[in-house]
C-alpha cells in the first residue's frame, strides 16, 4: 500500500522510441536513477492512443538515428509526429511540463519547430564521437527570474557527443532573440577535457559555439551532447587518471540534469 | 507523371570540403572552382502539383535548405558541368524508401499507392574542368556495380531544360521460371556447370555453383535414382548448402592422417578437452552449434560473440560489402538462441597500402578495373561507420593492418557481442526448436536480384567471372526495427519457437537449416515478398538480399505476431510450413519445383580427402644500419601498422548504450588501446573485455608460430588490462589463400595445431570461428600481363572475457612522473618478420625478413600472467601495456605518448637472452608486458613478482624527454614526447 503511494508520487517520464531511435534504454535508466518512473513508448503506440501523453510530466526524445537520417536528420520522425500528434503536443506544452531532446532528439525538436535554429553536417563533414566541455549558459544568476528548471547547480559540465549533423545554425535576427530571451542552454568551451586531451572546443563548427538551446521559458531543452552517457564514474575519459590520484568521482555529472528535471516536480508538491 | 524535387542548401555545405579534398587527389588540382550539391527526389506518381508542393516543403528544412520543383537551371546559376549519381535500377534506395513513406504518411495515402521515389545526388561543378576530368571525378564517386552516373555540360542541360525526367525502373526480361538441367552430359559439361554455372536460355552461364566434379557426379547419381533431371533451382539449392562458405569443406574433410578433419579434431576437440578440464568451472553454454558462441556472464545473463569476414564483397563494393558485413554479423547475434541483443561491434581491416596506385584489372582487355586500395579503405571504413552508428551498437574494438598482398582482396573482419537472459519465460534462452506445423515466417527486407551467388562466389578465386550481383546493399534501419521488435518485444512474448539469420544462401539455407530441427519443410515460393516483379524462382530462393530473418511461428500465435510486426514497421510474411516429411519441398504457382531429401541436402556432399605437403621457407637476414636508434624508432612509429588509427576510432560511436569503461582511445595522448572494456548490465559491476591478435607477416616464415603468437597476444592484451584467464574465451578466424594447394594446406594444419596446443594450455576454449579459404585474385596488371595476388595466410584470434570488477581495469598510458617502469617477461633475438626487420627489408629493397619468428613459452607466460592478474586485482600498478608489434621501444613510446609523459630507460639488464640492443628495443618476443608502478606500491608489487622474470628498467619523468640508454649507458634513443605524439597521429591527421 505504502509502496504504491510512493510510486505514484514519482514524476512520470515518457521516452519515445521507434524507427531507429536508439538511446531510449540508457535515457530511461538515467531518469529512473534520478527518481522518476520512465516508460519507453513506440511512436506508433502513441499514435494509436494519443491520450496517454496527458499522463506524463516529462517527454524525452532520445538520441539515435531515426530513419537513418534519410532526407535529413530528425526530419522524417518529426514529420510523422507532426502528421499525427500535433494536437496532443500542443496540449502537452500548454501544461507545466518538461521536454528534452538529446542529439537526434534535439534534431527532431528543431524540425518540429519547437526550438529555434537547425542542425546540419559537422564542419569537417564527418561523424565524430568525443567528449566536450560545456558552459551552462542556461544557469542564470538568481536575479534573472524564470531560470530553466534543468540547470540548478550546473555551471560547467563535460559530456560526450556522437553525431554527424551537430552543427547548430541560426540567423542573426533569431540569434539576437535567443540571447535576449536567455534561450541558450549550453555553449562549447575550453575546459578540463579539452585541456587534458588538447582538443578544440567546438568540434562541429556550431554557430556561436551553441551546443544546446531552450524554449518555452526554459522548460524545453534540446542539446547535442549526451548526459545519459555520463552518469557513471567510468564514463569520463578522466577516470583512469583520477583513480591513479585516488580521486575517483562517485558518479558522472550528467545525472544532475535528470535529477533537476525530477526534482522540479517533487518540489512543486 | 514524373517530377523532380531538388533540395538545395542555403548555407555553406561542409560536404563540399570533403569532395573537393578527394577530387584534388585526382591530379586535377585547382581546376574545380566551385561545387554545389543538390539532393534530387525523382517522383513517379499521379500526385497533383499541390501534393508535390506539400511533399517538397516537407523534405526541406527552411532554415538551412530551399527547394525547387523540376527547375534546376535558375538554381544552379553559372556552371560548366552537372554530374548526377544515382542508383542502378533495382538497387535498394534507402533514402527513396524513407521519402516515399513520409509522403504517403503526410498525404494520408494508401500504403500500396502507385508512388515511386528515386533519389540521387546532383553535383553542380564550375571551373576549368574538361569532360575527361568530370569522368575522372565521376569514377571516383560511383561504383558501376550499383550506381549510375549522368554527365552533361551546361549547353546540353540548357538545351534539354534541366535534368531528364526518367525513372530508373527495373526491367527483367521474361524467362521461363524453371528450367530442367540435364546431367546426362559429358564430364566436361558437368565440370563447366559446376565451375561457371547453369547455361541460361540466353546462352549465358549464371555464375559459379562452385561444385567440383565429384560433387556433380553425386548429384547426377542422386537424380538418376529419382529417374529425372534436376531443375535449375534444385542445383542452385544444393550448391548453396554444399558451398565451402556454408559447409567449410576444407576444415571438415579428412586431411592426411587426420580422419575427422581439422575442425572436429583440433578446434572443437580443444574446446571439448578444456571444458572437461574446467569441470564445474566450465562457463561455455552454447559453442559451435548456433549463429554465435554463448558463455555465462553472471547468474542472469549470457554473452555471445561471433566474428565474421566479408572479404570478397568488400573487394567489389567496399561500402556495400562492409555495411552488409557488420549488419550481417549483428543478425548472428539476433539469431543466437531465441534472439540476443547486440551490445558491441568489433572490426578488423587488412588493406593494401593506400598510397599504392598501380592498377589491377579483372580482364585482359582492361575494361574491368579493380578498385585501388585507397578506395577500398575509405569505403570499408565508411561501411562499418554507417552500419554500426545507425544501429545504435557501440563499436568498441578494432585494428588495421597493411600489406601489399591485401590489394587483391582486403580482409574485412566484423564481429558482434550479444546479451541475452539465461532464461526467458522459464525456458533456457539458448535452446530453440522449430516444430512441425509451425509457419515458416520471413521478416524484414524484401527480396531482389542483389546478393545472388554470394556464398558460392566467396568460395572461389575472384576473377573476370565474378558475378556483379554478388554485391548486397545494406539498410541498417530496416534491421534496427526488426531487431528491436524481436529482441525487445516478441522474444519475451514467447511468439516463436525458433529463429535464424538469412545470410549466405538466403532462405534456401536458413529454411533448410531450421528444417533439421523438425525434420522437413514446405515453402510456397511465390509468397516471398519481392522488391520488384520478374525474378525467377531460383533467384528468390538463393538471393542474399539483406535484413531478413526466418522464424518458426506456431499457427495460433501468428495473428499476434503479425500485428506486433506491423505496428513496428516490420514486414512479416508466412511463406510455408515446417513438416516432418524428411524432405525440402518448394512449390511455385502450385507446381513442385524442389523435392530433395533433407538427408541428401545436408549430408550428401561427398567427402574429399585432402593431402598436404610440408614446406620450409628460409629468408636472408637483413642488413643492419649502424648508429642512433632514434630515427629507426620514429620511422617504425610512423609505419601504418603501428601508427594511430584514431581517425577511425573517433568516427565510430563507441559510447552509445552508455556502457563505456576502457575506450578505444586512452589518455591525454589518445593512443589506441589493445583491449577495450564495457559494462553491459548497469546493475552489475562486471564488465566485458575484448581484444584481438594477428601477425600476418609471421606466416611467411612459420604459420605455427604465427597462430601461437596471435593467440598469446589476444590473451596478453586482456590480462594486461585487467581481465582474468579463468573467465576468458577465444574465437578463431582463418583467412587463407589457394587452399587446395598442398603447401598451403600444410601451413593451415600447422596453424590449427598451434591453436589446439595453446588454447588448451591457457584453458581458453574456442567458442566460435569462421574461415575464408580462397582470398586470391587472378587478373591483369597495367600492361595487361597476368598477375595473381594472394593474401598472406592470416589467423585472427579474438578474445572475449568477463571482468569481475570494472574498477580494477588499468589503461596503457603512463600516469604520474616518478612512477617506476618495469618490464615483465623475457626477451630473445626474435626479430624474424618483425616490424623492424620489415622496415629494414624495405630499405634493402628485398625480402630479407630473417627467420627467428617469436615462439610462445606457455609455462613462463602463464606464471607471468597470473602474477600480473594478482597485482592488478590488488591495484598495485598505474599503467600496463602489452608488448606487440614493434617490441619494447614501441610499447614505451605508446605508454609515453598516451600519458604525454617522458621516460628514462636503461637496457642494461633485460631479462632473457639477447645478442644486442636492437633485440632489446625491437624484438617481438611474446609474453611481455610493460607496467608502471607508483613508489608507494613498489614493495608490494615486487613481492608478488619475485618468482617471475622481471626487471625495473626506468622511470616516468615529468619533462617530456624520451631517453633510452644501452648496457654501456650510452644514449641510443633521444627524442621527446611531443615529437613522438605528432608522428604517432600523423596518418590519422591526414585522414581528417
Amino acid at each position: 500500500m505504502k509502496k504504491i503511494k510512493l510510486k505514484f508520487k514519482k514524476p512520470k517520464v515518457i521516452i519515445l522510441s521507434g524507427y531507429g531511435l536508439n538511446c531510449e534504454e540508457e535515457t530511461k535508466f538515467a531518469f529512473e536513477s534520478a527518481g522518476g518512473v520512465a516508460d519507453i513508448v513506440h511512436i506508433n503506440d502513441l499514435i494509436a492512443q494519443p491520450g496517454i501523453l496527458s499522463e506524463y510530466q516529462i517527454l524525452a526524445f532520445p538520441g539515435g538515428f531515426s530513419y537513418g537520417d534519410d532526407t535529413g536528420s530528425g526530419k522524417a520522425y518529426a514529420n510523422k509526429f507532426k502528421n499525427h500528434l500535433s494536437k496532443e503536443l500542443k496540449e502537452f506544452l500548454s501544461r507545466d511540463t518538461l521536454m528534452i531532446g538529446i542529439c537526434n532528439g534535439f534534431q527532431i525538436l528543431t524540425s518540429l519547430g519547437i526550438l529555434p535554429g537547425a542542425l546540419t553536417y559537422n564542419k569537417n563533414g564527418k561523424y565524430i564521437d568525443r567528449w566536450v566541455d560545456l558552459k551552462a549558459e542556461g544557469n542564470l544568476p538568481r536575479r534573472v527570474k524564470a531560470g530553466s528548471p534543468w540547470f540548478p547547480g550546473i555551471k560547467n559540465i563535460s559530456l560526450p557527443i556522437a553525431h554527424g549533423e551537430g552543427r547548430y545554425v541560426i540567423d542573426d535576427k533569431e540569434y539576437k532573440e535567443l540571447k535576449k530571451k536567455k534561450q541558450i542552454a549550453f555553449t562549447y568551451s575550453k575546459g578540463e577535457i579539452c585541456k587534458y586531451q588538447n582538443l578544440e572546443k567546438n568540434p562541429n563548427g556550431a554557430m556561436h559555439d551553441i551546443a544546446g538551446v531552450l524554449g518555452y521559458n526554459g522548460r524545453v531543452l534540446g542539446m547535442m551532447p549526451h548526459p545519459e552517457r555520463a552518469i557513471f564514474y567510468h564514463h569520463s575519459p578522466l577516470w583512469q587518471i583520477q583513480k591513479s590520484k585516488g580521486a575517483l568521482e562517485k558518479e558522472g555529472k550528467g545525472i544532475l540534469l535528470f535529477k533537476n528535471a525530477i526534482n522540479y516536480f517533487i518540489k512543486l508538491r | 507523371m514524373i517530377s523532380r524535387i531538388y533540395v538545395i542548401p542555403k548555407i555553406k555545405d561542409s560536404r563540399e570540403r570533403l569532395f573537393l579534398k578527394s577530387w584534388n587527389s585526382l591530379n586535377i588540382q585547382g581546376k574545380v572552382k566551385n561545387i554545389a550539391i543538390f539532393d534530387s527526389y525523382l517522383i513517379d506518381s499521379n500526385l497533383s502539383n499541390d501534393q508535390i508542393l506539400q511533399s517538397a516543403k516537407m523534405l526541406t528544412n527552411p532554415i538551412i535548405e530551399k527547394f525547387s520543383i523540376n527547375e534546376i537551371l535558375k538554381e544552379a546559376k553559372k556552371f560548366n558541368y552537372i554530374l548526377e549519381i544515382g542508383f542502378l535500377p533495382g538497387v535498394t534506395d534507402n533514402v527513396g524508401n524513407t521519402a516515399r513513406e513520409t509522403i504517403v504518411d503526410l498525404l494520408h495515402l494508401k500504403k500500396e499507392v502507385n508512388l515511386k521515389v528515386y533519389t540521387s545526388k546532383v553535383f553542380i561543378i564550375s571551373g576549368t574542368v574538361k569532360l575527361k576530368d568530370i569522368k575522372e571525378i565521376a569514377s571516383s564517386l560511383y561504383n558501376p556495380l550499383i550506381e549510375r552516373a549522368y554527365i552533361a555540360d551546361a549547353k546540353e542541360i540548357k538545351k534539354i531544360r534541366g535534368l531528364p525526367l526518367k525513372a530508373p525502373e527495373v526491367i527483367l526480361e521474361k524467362r521461363t521460371p524453371v528450367i530442367i538441367v540435364s546431367l546426362r552430359v559429358p564430364e566436361e559439361e558437368l565440370i563447366k556447370i559446376g565451375r561457371e554455372g547453369i547455361l541460361d536460355a540466353n546462352g549465358e552461364r549464371r555464375g559459379p555453383l562452385a561444385l567440383d566434379l565429384a560433387s556433380m557426379k553425386v548429384i547426377q547419381k542422386y537424380f538418376e535414382k529419382l529417374g529425372r533431371d534436376p531443375r535449375d533451382i534444385e542445383l542452385e539449392s544444393l550448391a548453396q548448402t554444399w558451398s565451402e562458405h556454408c559447409k567449410h569443406t576444407i576444415f571438415a574433410n579428412p586431411i592426411d592422417d587426420i580422419k575427422d578433419g581439422l575442425y572436429k579434431t583440433y578446434i572443437k576437440g580443444a574446446t571439448n578437452e578444456i571444458r572437461k578440464l574446467k569441470g564445474r568451472n566450465d562457463f561455455c553454454v552454447s559453442v559451435f552449434s548456433d549463429n554465435s558462441g554463448g558463455i555465462i556472464f553472471d547468474d542472469d545473463f549470457l554473452i555471445t560473440h561471433k566474428v565474421e569476414t566479408h572479404n570478397s564483397p568488400s573487394a567489389l563494393d567496399p561500402f556495400g560489402g562492409a555495411i552488409t558485413g557488420i549488419v550481417g554479423v549483428n543478425r548472428d547475434t539476433i539469431g543466437f538462441g531465441l534472439g540476443a541483443k547486440p551490445i558491441a561491434n568489433v572490426y578488423g581491416f587488412c588493406f593494401g597500402y593506400p598510397e599504392d596506385t598501380r592498377a589491377l584489372y579483372r580482364d585482359k582487355e582492361k575494361t574491368r578495373k579493380m578498385l585501388p586500395p585507397k578506395r577500398i579503405m575509405d569505403g570499408v571504413i565508411k561501411g562499418v561507420n554507417v552500419g554500426g552508428n545507425c544501429s545504435g551498437i557501440p563499436t568498441v574494438s578494432g585494428f588495421v593492418k597493411y600489406d601489399d598482398r591485401f590489394k587483391g582482396k582486403p580482409l574485412v573482419f566484423v564481429g558482434t557481442v550479444g546479451l541475452i537472459p539465461r532464461k526467458i519465460n522459464g525456458k533456457l534462452s539458448h535452446e530453440k526448436k522449430a516444430e512441425a506445423g509451425d509457419y515458416v515466417v520471413v521478416i524484414g527486407g524484401r527480396v531482389g536480384a542483389d546478393g545472388i551467388h554470394g556464398a558460392t562466389f566467396s568460395s572461389v578465386t575472384m576473377d573476370s567471372k565474378s558475378p556483379a550481383t554478388a554485391v548486397q546493399i545494406g539498410d541498417p534501419i530496416t534491421q534496427k526495427k526488426l531487431s528491436d521488435a524481436i529482441v525487445k518485444e516478441a522474444r519475451s512474448m514467447n511468439l516463436y519457437n525458433s529463429i535464424t539469420d538469412n545470410g549466405a544462401g538466403g532462405i534456401s539455407c536458413s529454411v533448410a537449416e531450421m528444417a533439421k530441427e523438425c525434420g522437413g519443410v514446405f515453402v510456397d515460393l511465390e509468397k516471398v515478398p519481392l522488391k520488384y516483379p520478374g525474378l525467377s524462382p531460383w533467384q528468390i530462393w538463393i538471393s542474399e538480399s539483406q535484413e531478413r530473418m526466418t522464424l518458426s511461428v506456431p499457427k495460433k500465435k501468428w495473428d499476434v505476431f503479425k500485428r506486433l510486426m506491423e505496428s513496428r514497421g516490420v514486414e512479416a510474411t508466412v511463406i510455408g510450413e515446417f513438416t516432418n516429411s524428411e524432405k525440402c519441398l518448394v512449390k511455385w504457382e502450385g507446381k513442385t519445383i524442389v523435392d530433395i531429401d533433407l538427408e541428401f541436402l545436408h549430408n550428401g556432399l561427398p567427402k574429399r580427402p585432402l593431402e598436404s605437403k610440408s614446406v620450409i621457407k628460409t629468408f636472408s637476414e637483413p642488413k643492419i644500419i649502424k648508429g642512433s636508434r632514434t630515427k629507426i624508432l620514429e620511422e617504425l612509429l610512423a609505419d601504418k601498422n603501428i601508427n594511430s588509427f584514431s581517425f577511425i576510432s573517433e568516427q565510430y560511436d563507441h559510447e552509445v548504450q552508455a556502457s563505456s569503461v576502457l575506450k578505444p582511445l586512452s589518455g591525454p595522448g589518445r593512443i589506441n588501446t589493445d583491449a577495450q572494456v564495457f559494462r553491459p548490465v548497469f546493475s552489475s559491476k562486471k564488465g566485458v573485455i575484448l581484444s584481438a591478435g594477428l601477425y600476418p607477416s609471421y606466416g611467411d616464415i612459420n604459420t605455427y608460430h604465427m597462430a601461437a603468437c596471435a593467440l598469446d597476444t589476444a590473451i596478453r592484451n586482456i590480462i594486461a588490462s585487467g581481465g582474468t584467464l579463468s573467465r576468458l574465451t577465444i574465437l578463431d578466424n582463418f583467412c587463407w589463400c589457394s587452399s587446395y594447394d598442398k603447401g598451403r594446406l600444410y601451413e593451415l594444419i600447422e596453424a590449427v595445431k598451434a591453436c589446439y596446443k595453446y588454447s588448451i594450455g591457457y584453458r581458453t576454449p574456442l567458442i566460435s570461428g569462421k574461415d575464408s579459404m580462397f582470398n586470391d585474385f587472378k587478373g591483369y596488371d597495367e600492361k595487361g600481363s597476368p598477375v595473381a595476388v594472394s593474401i598472406p595466410p592470416t589467423v585472427l584470434i579474438s578474445a572475449i572475457g568477463v571482468v569481475p570488477d570494472i574498477k580494477k581495469i588499468v589503461s596503457p598510458e603512463f600516469k604520474n612522473a616518478g612512477d617506476s617502469i618495469y618490464l615483465l617477461g623475457e626477451t630473445f633475438d626474435e626479430l624474424g618478420a618483425s616490424e623492424y626487420y620489415k622496415l629494414l627489408a624495405g630499405k634493402n629493397k628485398n625480402n630479407s625478413i630473417g627467420n627467428n619468428v617469436p615462439e610462445v613459452d606457455l609455462e613462463r607466460n602463464l606464471k607471468t600472467y597470473w602474477a600480473l592478474e594478482e597485482v592488478i586485482q590488488k591495484e598495485l600498478i598505474a599503467s600496463s601495456v602489452s608488448l606487440i608489434s614493434g617490441g619494447l621501444a614501441i610499447g614505451l613510446a605508446k605508454a609515453s605518448i598516451g600519458g604525454m609523459l617522458g621516460c628514462k630507460i636503461s637496457l642494461s639488464d633485460i631479462p632473457g637472452k639477447i645478442s644486442g640492443t636492437d633485440a632489446a628495443l625491437f624484438s617481438e618476443s611474446q609474453g611481455r608486458i610493460l607496467v608502471s608502478v607508483s613508489p608507494k606500491h613498489i614493495s608490494g608489487f615486487e613481492k608478488i613478482m619475485k618468482n617471475i622474470s622481471y626487471e625495473k628498467i626506468g622511470q616516468v619523468s615529468k619533462n617530456n624527454k624520451f631517453i633510452i640508454t644501452d648496457e654501456k649507458d650510452k644514449k641510443i634513443v633521444d627524442t621527446n614526447v611531443k615529437k613522438l605524439y605528432d608522428i604517432y597521429h600523423n596518418f590519422s591527421n591526414t585522414m581528417q
